[in-house]
């Protein structure tokens, strides 16, 4: 066994990412390729009474005003989101109204820029509130949830019990900004679709143009070789696919569409804001005998959308009586979708807040009361956990962080014109798997093809996977090459619910043992070479029913100015137990990376939306901040040995998102710690600490 | 993104003359914030005069001991520059506070002066403002102005401007050379811009087409003790939510002289002048430096989201004379 899981690997294609050679989705040079830019509406609700195209048909090189006056007819889908064009309604601030084709970029802009497109606008309902009227309770969450739960009987529970914290918290409407903005490069050949596209999974892209556009499977592909980053917002199509495709196929014509960042704050999805009353019950010493988790959030007019925010307390403590609950209102405004640890990330950010407040109220060390209240089986339902460390992450990462040493008393540590603080938080992130389809074929020089359509969106999959497959050929990495982001290698899994190794994973080793086998069969590779197919369907059915998620827990230190509410993160620490590791380096990259993301959710991106007008308002770089590089400083991250064989065979639980999840409430709570002032909003910006 | 033309002229007249002959036309320096607008349809122009083959990108000595910029500097030669950081510490510190590396390698001395500012509404040309559309409308008013005036505004508009390197310019009584179509002119940068009052489409004092030479920063030397005090919503690469440009000059504990100048609370760089005389021949104690602080935000008319700037910019204030004094 050549043993390279568990190494840290570079990334395959690094090498040819930085030197250029990678090709992404708008990189690809076409013969008789045109251009399409969109253009958005500008109100936020109404209707499109009409586009004016005559003047932008004259200008040079304009090729095409496509509106839903003209544009190609669709097959319905249940995400309205890609019915694009298909009729004059007007359901949020910035949705498409028209595409203008152009022999290049810059003249398709041009023509955008100055289409007259009438609109018979109505009021606009775009501010999300606790007391909205049309609060409802969705059928169920993201993915397939149940909306509520109720166990045993909460308000008795708060009623008896010793301390009580009930406060509201809420996080605010966050965009994904992946590096690469969404494009596609779409182009007919006869009935058959070829589409170049930044996604995270292009089996569903695949599926959703076969389904908008009524073709076979086979008449369509989607290739994805190299994406630069989605954090959730590719995870399935997106209209410029659609937009793409249809122009190609009206003007006969290859034809790209690329989003702007500032597209991006409107076309391909944005973490709901969430406004969630947490309350919670406890014995003296800190032990839980109520929890209630109730949120509320949004989605559009266009799709459902309904993030799955309470659903970090169903597994995290021990309770009685614990109960959860969604409401949610459709309002006038782009469609929320996933954004990295959907419901983890802004429900960890309420509770393990929650947590802090019943830590001091009681005068616990919040560590020992997690552990005070660590569960035998799942708090919701009773299963028992495949594997669950939370303790010993708390633990590890105590010792390592030298949480013995700190003073719990809040607004005491003071360094010139900084207070100092620290603080800790839990995470958790299911661990799932989904059926894939991989094959693998042995070559006569003794060299293997991996081929599966899953995606690398700048994790280190691919590399990730090389390893797995070599080391269940017992062959170096070198004999192995990897094929991925082709949707005609099969079915799979998408980047996304950190389950791309354990499923993509699963059916590698799965499809590498029945090709071992396939060849000791045979006596060795034949001539012609020898191929082996598998699939994980009937495996994943097959799987006991058991609670399967990682945990960790995240320290964080900070300084607070006193004169200007300016934060400075320190230090941060995150401890993980996430089952089997494959690659250390890149793991370690995207724990330290979602950490990064949570520190940035923490402090800084935050996405206003602006009544009047019913737009998110900071929609460019200087406006929506991300963490950069000086606000990050010594950010650590490490993992504890977990095994755990009731995962899939490679043992791997995923660690694209556990990384985000605690890390603000982790900060929330060392600001705290620091100030004495309790911060309940994200992000916590220096007006909101000098103001509170 | 309109088509248009550009030119790169290397002499001033040229560029003069390009500038009187062709409506629409415009002076170009980094392009670090034209170019943003022209993206954004904010800013239209027909042509492009590129300024920075004219030969403005120098450093020297004044006669009268001060120093001479020029109007093609580099932000970040500004920056390094021996003499502004040894003579001028406040401008280094403002200069480098701002944008980022790549940023500030493009941006021009011209160039910054006359940076637009970042009130969203401003840069959204779907949306009805002041600034941009006279008579149009001011949404920020009632929307988001969290990072907007609370000195100086009007009515029609509470912009602010975002200029680091201002501040500290205003704070050293600079002066902006031009060369206008009626002959050249030493413009003070206190009579520089204007407050928006009933035109705030109208932001300096310049007449259409001048052109900026230079800028010159008098001989002080007591402002070899000075300090930029940035105030932002992350670490860098983000503009100041208030920020304060202070030099100092203290003897036996009082105060002999004073420059503060306040930026992201005004539509123009804020020279605090309530501030600085009620400082002249004080104590140089946190007790004055508060009541100097408070006699210049006593005229603060905050709005509802940008409150938080009165206490911000206090803060400061005092900390910053507080550091200078120790520092002298
Ligand atoms: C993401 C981002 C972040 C930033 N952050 C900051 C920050 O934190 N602090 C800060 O202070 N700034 C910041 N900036 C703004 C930056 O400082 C300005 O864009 C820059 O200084 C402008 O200089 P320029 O030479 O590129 O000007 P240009 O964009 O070329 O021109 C700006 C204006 O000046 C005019 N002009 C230029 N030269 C002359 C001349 N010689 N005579 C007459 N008119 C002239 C132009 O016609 C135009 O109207 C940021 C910019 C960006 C894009
Ligand atoms: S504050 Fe000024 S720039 Fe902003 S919207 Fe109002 S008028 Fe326009």
């Amino acid at each position: 066994m050549s043993g390279t899981v568990g190494a840290p690997v570079s990334r395959i294609e690094g090498l040819s990412k930085v030197t250029g050679e990678a090709r992404y989705a708008a990189d690809f040079p076409l013969a008789g390729l045109a251009h399409g830019w969109i253009v958005q509406s500008t109100i936020a609700r109404g209707r499109v009474e009409s586009v004016d195209a005559g003047a932008a048909l004259q200008m040079p090189g304009v090729l095409a005003v496509v509106t839903a006056t003209n544009a190609m007819r669709l097959q319905d889908v249940d995400d309205g989101e890609l019915l694009v064009l298909q009729d004059q309604q007007v359901h949020y601030r910035g949705q498409t109204v028209a595409l203008v084709v152009g022999d290049t970029l810059e003249q398709a802009r041009a023509a955008a820029d100055g289409l007259p497109v009438e609109y018979q606008a109505e009021p606009h309902d775009v501010l999300l509130s606790a007391s909205h009227p049309r609060l409802f309770a969705p059928d169920h969450v993201n993915p397939n949830l149940p909306t509520d739960t109720l166990t045993g009987d909460v308000e008795a529970g708060l009623a008896g019990a010793a301390v009580t914290v009930d406060h509201t918290y809420s996080t605010p409407a966050e965009h994904n900004n992946p590096m690469e903005p969404h494009a596609t490069t779409a182009f007919w050949d006869g009935d058959r679709l070829t589409v170049y596209d930044s996604n995270q999974g292009a089996t569903r892209v695949h599926q959703a143009l076969v389904r908008l556009f009524g073709l076979e499977d086979s008449a369509v592909r989607v290739v994805s070789e190299h994406v630069g980053g989605g954090f959730g917002s590719k995870g399935g199509a997106r209209s410029q696919a659609v937009l793409a495709a249809m122009a190609a196929r009206m003007l006969g014509r290859p034809i790209r569409v690329v989003l702007s960042r500032k597209q991006l704050f409107s076309l391909v999805g944005y973490r709901t804001p969430t406004i969630q009353r947490v309350r919670l019950g406890s014995d003296r010493g800190g032990r839980l005998v109520a929890l209630d988790h109730q949120v509320v959030e949004q989605t559009s007019t266009v799709y459902e959308f309904a993030e799955q925010t309470a659903v970090f307390s169903r597994v995290m403590y021990a309770t009685p009586n614990l109960s959860t609950s969604h409401r949610l209102v459709a309002l006038d405004v782009p469609t929320p979708r996933w954004m990295r640890a959907p419901g983890e990330a802004p429900g960890s950010f309420a509770v393990e807040s929650a947590m802090d407040e019943l830590a001091e109220a009681c005068g616990v060390d919040p560590i020992e009361l997690r552990i005070r209240n660590e569960p035998v089986t799942e708090p919701e339902g009773g299963r028992p956990f495949s594997s669950r460390n939370l303790i010993a992450c708390l633990r590890e990462g105590a010792s390592r962080f030298r949480w013995a040493e700190r003073d719990p008393r809040p607004g005491t540590r003071r360094d010139g014109q900084w207070l100092m603080g620290t603080g800790v938080a839990a995470s958790t992130y299911p661990a799932r798997s989904a059926p894939s389809t991989a094959s693998v074929s042995a070559q006569e020089d003794g060299s293997f093809i991996v081929r599966l359509t899953a995606a690398d969106i700048g994790t280190g999959a691919r590399t990730a996977l090389t390893q797995v497959a070599a080391d269940e050929l017992q062959v170096p990495m070198d004999k192995v090459e990897v094929r991925i982001g082709d949707s005609d290698f099969g079915p799979a899994m998408i980047a996304g619910g950190s389950m791309g190794m354990a499923s993509w994973g699963w059916v590698v080793v799965k499809a590498c043992r029945q090709l071992i086998a396939d060849i000791d069969r045979c006596g060795g590779v034949p001539d012609d070479g020898l191929v082996a197919r598998a699939d994980t369907a009937d495996d994943i059915a097959a799987q006991a029913d058991l609670v399967r998620h990682s945990f960790g827990a995240q320290f964080a230190e900070v300084r607070v100015d006193v004169d200007t509410g300016e934060i400075r993160v320190p230090r941060l620490l995150g401890v993980f137990a996430a089952g089997r590791i494959v690659n250390a380096k890149t793991a370690r990259s995207q724990l330290i990376g979602g950490m990064t993301m949570g520190l940035s959710m923490a402090l800084f991106e935050e996405s206003l939306m602006d009544a009047e007008f019913g737009d998110y308002l900071n929609h460019d770089f200087a406006g929506y901040h991300i963490a950069a590089n000086a606000d990050v400083q010594r950010i650590d991250a490490t993992w504890i040995d977990e095994e755990d064989d009731q995962l899939n065979p490679l043992g791997v639980k995923g660690i694209g998102e556990i990384g985000i999840v605690g890390t603000a409430a982790a900060i929330a709570n060392a600001v705290y710690h620091a100030t004495g002032q309790r911060q309940r909003h994200l992000p916590i910006r220096p007006d909101r600490v000098l103001s509170p | 993104m309109k088509e248009f033309g550009y030119e790169r002229p290397a002499h001033p007249t040229d560029a003069l003359a390009m500038i009187a002959g062709v409506a629409g036309a415009r002076f170009l320096g980094g392009g670090t914030n034209l170019v943003d607008l022209m993206k954004l349809g904010v800013e239209t122009p027909a042509v492009l005069i590129d300024v920075t083959a004219l030969p403005y990108d120098f450093v020297t000595d004044d006669a009268d001991g001060g120093l001479r910029v020029g109007s093609g500097t580099r932000n970040s030669d500004l920056a390094a520059h021996l003499a502004v950081r040894r003579r001028y510490p406040a401008l280094a510190q403002a200069v480098l506070a701002g944008a980022s590396g790549q940023l500030r390698n493009m941006a021009t001395v011209g160039g910054n002066l006359l940076q637009r500012t970042r009130c969203p509404y401003f840069q959204d040309v779907t949306k009805p403002c002041n600034k941009r559309v006279p008579d149009s409308g001011c949404p920020a008013r009632d929307g988001e102005h969290h990072n907007l005036a609370i000195l100086g505004g009007s009515d029609l508009c509470i912009a602010t401007n975002p200029s680091d390197m201002a501040v500290a310019l205003a704070a050293f009584d600079a002066v902006v050379f031009v060369e206008e179509p009626a002959g050249p002119r030493a413009v003070p940068i206190a009579d520089f811009y204007r407050l928006p009052a009933d035109e705030p489409q109208r932001e300096t004092t310049l007449e259409p087409g001048a052109l900026i030479t230079a800028v010159a920063l008098p001989a002080l030397p007591w402002a070899a003790n000075s300090r930029y005090r940035k105030a932002r919503e992350r670490a860098s690469y983000s503009f100041a939510i208030g920020s304060v440009a202070v030099a100092l000059d203290v003897a036996d504990g009082m105060v002999r002289d004073v420059r503060i100048a306040l930026g992201a609370v005004a539509p123009i760089p804020w020279r605090a002048y309530r501030a600085e005389q009620s400082l002249r021949g004080q104590p140089a104690t946190e007790v004055a430096f508060r009541e100097a602080a408070d006699a210049e935000l006593e005229w603060a008319q905050p709005l509802r989201d940008n409150r938080y700037k009165v206490p911000l910019v206090r803060n400061l204030m005092v900390r910053t004379l507080i550091e200078l004094v120790q520092a002298s």
